[in-house]
């Protein structure tokens, strides 16, 4: 996880509210959904909802679930916890495609004013990587 | 409707063992005869039938229309049928109803003398009248109206006066006895309800005998009544009501016992002294006599079904209690209203200022229940009726009293579990009960669909709700209306919460009402629940641009793009079309704004046009032009008003009688942008053929050649409900007013995503009680939604405009945030029938790619290094 690339600045973000942004690192750019929270932590996860298989997910609505910070799927209601990618609530949905349905996350840290977002993605269940 | 309930009935609990052959007397399905009155305002006998018409579909169930049958043969067990076609069968159940009683009058034959049973005979009616009304002479350069007199001051009298005054005829009703309704109702009461049904502008003249009718000079037609005290009175048009025969020919034909006063004698298994037959309904004889109402026959349908299948049912006894459904003017009666039992105590309560006279009759413990006489205000009866017998809890003037101003509550009645509380369905208290505590059923809908409880007239169903709440209490089920984990009010409680302390940001409001979980030191930042939900309060109390500062980040998507998210993460535009209306100019700039984004056009179900397949970085530029060509936002994400649907109206059409396109663009542009709990449709017909079909909507406006019929509460969807009558014959202004006040009432009280129909069934009173709120204002807020719907009038503006005008809201429409105007490299579509759709995942490599040029990137990090 050496490399960080400048994403836009944190002035760019809209607090509790998703943006989208492509990370390109090698090859095919990503597509990223990225969470400016209220203390300014900005949490990245990845942009396409695996529940409708469209790339909406910085167009959900950020909230808590008991304390967790989360994300509710713009298509289908699901609930995933923005720190972690888990689903929480799959709203009696199955994912599209044979998707993983749990969220890929991206380590982001906000420097001078930049949000920088790491290249190498995670999901908390290991089911990429 | 009795035939048709037993036969429902057999076919709910039977598995098969009988096979039920009907035969029916008229052209047409069973309807719901109570409720024959409504046709003349709808006019539509479909919307008179009775339960699911899948019924008649059922293999086992055979339907003959237009073929009475004409002899029993009773040796061979066979019916005869008009056609003569020969039945067997192993059981007959007789249940022909009856027929109206043509009085001996003099006369009776003449033309424009009709009788009140059928639809044909409403039909008739309404020809006749019609006919007379473009005969009429002038009178001082207004027409002369119809005139018309009805026999008999009874419940269908009084039904029938008031269709007559539907009709715009003059209608006098005749009564042989001393006061109207004597059959249910004692003198005070009777004299209560002339007071009423003469302010409804029916003439009303009690004992009275008709001696003739008397033809118009050189005619068969009536033309006036002559009284048997002297006097006479002109009329055009008579409609008898003296009563009912039983239709017991059949039966006497049969050789079967026939009642002192006609009809089949049964026992209480509604067996004739045939055990191959029985007799349900009006034609059978019970206990003596012969029963006209629909609620014994219901109770005598279920006892033959239980006894066709081996079981021991018996009839109950005759509840004859009454409720006068003539709109505007309540009526009840129950059990020994008359007070005829020895040593009976009366409790009588009479305001004649108010028209409301109510009346308890007691034993002589003056405790025990016998009877009671509600007209002006119904109000008790429905909890009342039930404890027929019983002993009343507390004083019973309490239960009489109007309302005290200090908010003294009356004693809590607490109904004993045989006590029936939908006598349609024939359902005691004590089975609603077992519904919460045996079913698990936890909400009204689950007990609705359960018990059958209030799923036929639905007059029951404030009671239904309070037994069903109480018992989820006592069963320490929380009856929860809290909106989500970050809030226990409800959206009505918050909705006046936010209102009184006039918070205006989301942090705020949850600050201050927010729940804090046990162990947490605040209340979080809400969910997708709870934070649309304020969006739309705050958007509902006049809080400025819905994407302005921290409400944006409260906003679902489509309402945060003021589009529509479609399955592929793009957006569908809808520009507003007020009525449906559109120039040929506006449809060219529209057909050209499609043509250049190349977007997916449809016609939708509100009279407007759907453009699809916009990306959010398409929206701006789409609506600058929409703009610019006059167009401003249909609303079409939002839970806010949608669309009033009309058909083309008075201006072009041959039989519209108001401008119906003119009120709808007149409304909708009044109400475009009211956010609400759920999305909002208005329609407007500009005559009574319903075109616009208004009443599928949750505001539908039907024209009347006086004014316009308001219906609340309809709605198309996964549970189609036709709108009711709120209001008649309002004019422009007072129509506006209604809407205005029925749509903030909504509101302000609704649960989330609760549609009107849902939250009129909920609401204090229901129906009645949102009338008495938007007509009379009874909770005094009237002034207050009126001024809350003049501050959303005055200060609303198109927020696509005010998007366009504001960069830092332009800012939101970015594909992504670091490219843009990068189109999402994963868009992909097909063409179909000339127009694209988005690619499925088979076909994602033969398609044209949108996106087909790839972002350099980054492109605005260039500072940060």
């Amino acid at each position: 996880m050496s490399a960080w690339t400048p994403v836009c600045r944190l002035a760019d973000l809209a607090v509790e509210r998703g943006a989208a942004a492509l990370l390109a690192t090698s090859g095919e750019p990503e597509q990223i959904a990225l969470f400016r929270m209220t203390d300014d932590e900005v949490l990245a996860v990845q942009q396409l909802d695996p529940y409708s298989g469209a790339n909406v997910m910085a167009r959900g609505i950020v909230g808590t679930r008991g304390g967790e910070l989360t994300v509710a799927g713009p298509v289908y209601k699901q609930v995933f916890s923005l720190r972690t990618g888990r689903c929480l609530d799959a709203a009696g949905y199955t994912p599209r495609y044979g998707l993983p349905g749990d969220l890929t996350t991206y380590p982001a840290r906000v420097v001078d004013g930049v949000v920088m977002v790491g290249s190498t993605g995670e999901t908390s269940g290991g089911m990429r990587g | 409707m009795v035939a048709q309930r037993l036969v429902e009935a057999l076919r709910t609990r039977d598995t098969g063992t009988w096979r039920v052959t009907v035969f029916a007397e008229e052209p047409r399905r069973p309807y719901d005869r109570v409720a024959l009155t409504s046709y003349f305002s709808a006019r539509d006998a479909s919307q008179l039938a009775l339960g699911d018409p899948a019924l008649w579909e059922d293999p086992l169930v055979t339907l003959h229309l237009d073929r009475a049958v004409v002899a029993i043969d009773r040796e061979s067990r066979t019916v005869r049928d008009r056609l003569g076609h020969v039945t067997p069968y192993d059981a007959l159940v007789l249940a022909t109803g009856s027929s109206a009683a043509v009085p001996p009058i003099e006369g009776a034959d003449l033309g424009g003398v009709f009788v009140y049973r059928t639809i044909d005979d409403v039909a008739a009616l309404r020809g006749w009248v019609t006919a007379q009304e473009a005969e009429a002479p002038t009178v001082r350069g207004k027409k002369r109206p119809v005139r018309g007199a009805v026999i008999g001051g009874g419940l269908l009298g009084l039904e029938a006066a008031g269709a007559l005054r539907a009709m715009d005829a003059q209608a006098t009703v005749i009564q042989f006895g001393t006061h109207l309704m004597d059959a249910q109702l004692d003198l005070g009461g009777g004299q209560a309800l002339e007071r009423l049904i003469r302010a409804r502008g029916i003439d009303v003249r009690t004992s009275t005998a008709t001696a003739a009718f008397r033809p118009r000079r050189g005619t068969r037609d009536v033309g006036r009544l002559d009284f048997a005290g002297g006097g006479r009175l002109d009329a055009d048009v008579v409609v008898l009501a003296t009563g009912v025969r039983p239709r017991d020919e059949l039966a006497r034909e049969a050789g079967l016992e026939i009642g002192p006063r006609g009809g089949a004698v049964v026992d209480l298994t509604c067996r004739t002294a045939d055990p191959a037959i029985y007799a349900v309904g009006e034609v059978a004889c019970i206990q003596g006599s012969c029963i006209g109402l629909v609620a014994p026959g219901y109770a005598m349908a279920e006892v033959v079904a239980d006894q066709l299948l081996g079981g021991q049912g018996v009839f109950p006894g005759a509840d004859t209690a009454t409720k006068l459904k003539l709109t505007g003017v309540d009526v009840a009666s129950f059990g020994d209203a008359h007070g005829r039992t020895p040593d009976a105590v009366e409790v009588v309560w009479a305001d004649p200022v108010a028209g409301v006279y109510k009346k308890l009759v007691l034993a002589d413990d003056a405790r025990t229940l016998l009877g009671g006489v509600f007209v002006g205000d119904a109000e008790p009866y429905a909890s009342l009726r039930p404890l027929l017998g019983g002993e009343l809890p507390g004083d019973p003037s309490a239960f009489l009293l109007p309302a005290a101003a200090d908010g003294a509550a009356k004693p809590e009645i607490a109904l004993p579990d045989d006590a029936t509380v939908c006598s349609c369905n024939n359902v005691t208290a004590g089975t609603i009960r077992a519904a919460v505590t045996e079913k698990g059923c936890t909400d009204l809908a689950g007990v609705k669909a359960c018990t059958r409880a209030g799923t036929s007239c639905g007059s029951c169903l404030p009671l239904v709700k309070r037994l069903t709440t109480t018992e989820l209490a006592k069963a320490g089920v929380a009856v929860s209306t809290a909106l989500c984990e970050h809030f226990d009010l409800s959206r009505a409680q918050l909705f006046d919460a936010v209102r009184v302390v006039e918070l205006r940001t989301f942090s705020a409001i949850i600050d201050r009402f927010g729940r804090v979980p046990d162990g947490a030191d605040g209340p979080g930042r809400g969910c997708d629940i709870c934070r649309p939900v304020i969006a739309s309060i705050l958007a509902s109390l006049g809080s400025g641009h819905v994407l302005a500062g921290e409400q944006a980040a409260l906003q679902d998507t489509n309402d945060h793009a003021l589009a529509n998210l479609q399955k592929d993460g793009t957006y569908s535009v809808v520009p507003r079309m007020p009525g449906g209306e559109v120039s040929p100019d506006g449809l060219i700039v529209i057909g050209q704004i499609a043509r250049d984004f190349g977007l997916y056009t449809k016609v939708t179900g509100g009279q407007r046009i759907d453009l699809f397949g916009a990306r959010i970085d398409q929206l701006p530029e789409i609506w600058g032009r929409l703009v610019e060509a006059g167009f401003e936002s249909g609303h079409a994400y939002g839970k806010a008003l949608r669309t009033v649907k009309s058909c083309v109206g008075s201006t072009w059409c041959r039989y519209g009688v108001q401008d119906s396109v003119g009120m709808a663009v007149n409304l909708e542009l009044r109400y475009r942008g009211l956010r609400s709990p759920h999305k909002l449709k208005l329609g407007v017909s500009g005559c009574a053929r319903e075109c616009a079909e208004a009443r599928a909507k949750d505001v539908g406006i039907i024209a009347t050649d006086k004014g316009w019929n308001v219906y609340v509460g309809g709605n198309g969807g996964f549970t189609p409900r036709h709108a009711q009558l709120l209001a008649e014959d309002l004019d422009d202004a007072a129509l506006v007013r209604t809407v205005d006040r029925f749509l903030m009432y909504y509101v302000r009280t609704a649960d989330r995503l609760q549609r009107t129909a849902a939250w009129i069934e909920e609401v204090d009173g229901g129906l009645d009680g949102v009338r008495a709120v938007v007509m009379d204002d009874s909770l005094g807020i009237a002034a207050d939604l009126d001024a809350a719907m003049a501050a959303h009038v005055a200060g609303y503006q198109d927020e696509w405009k005010a998007v366009l005008d504001d960069p830092e809201k332009l800012a939101r429409f970015a594909s992504f945030v670091n490219a843009p105007s990068t189109p999402d490299p994963d868009l992909a579509y097909v063409l179909e029938r000339g127009q694209r759709r988005p690619a499925r995942p088979g076909e994602r490599e033969a398609v044209l790619v949108a996106g087909a040029v790839l972002p350099v990137l980054p492109v605005r990090t260039e500072t940060a290094r």
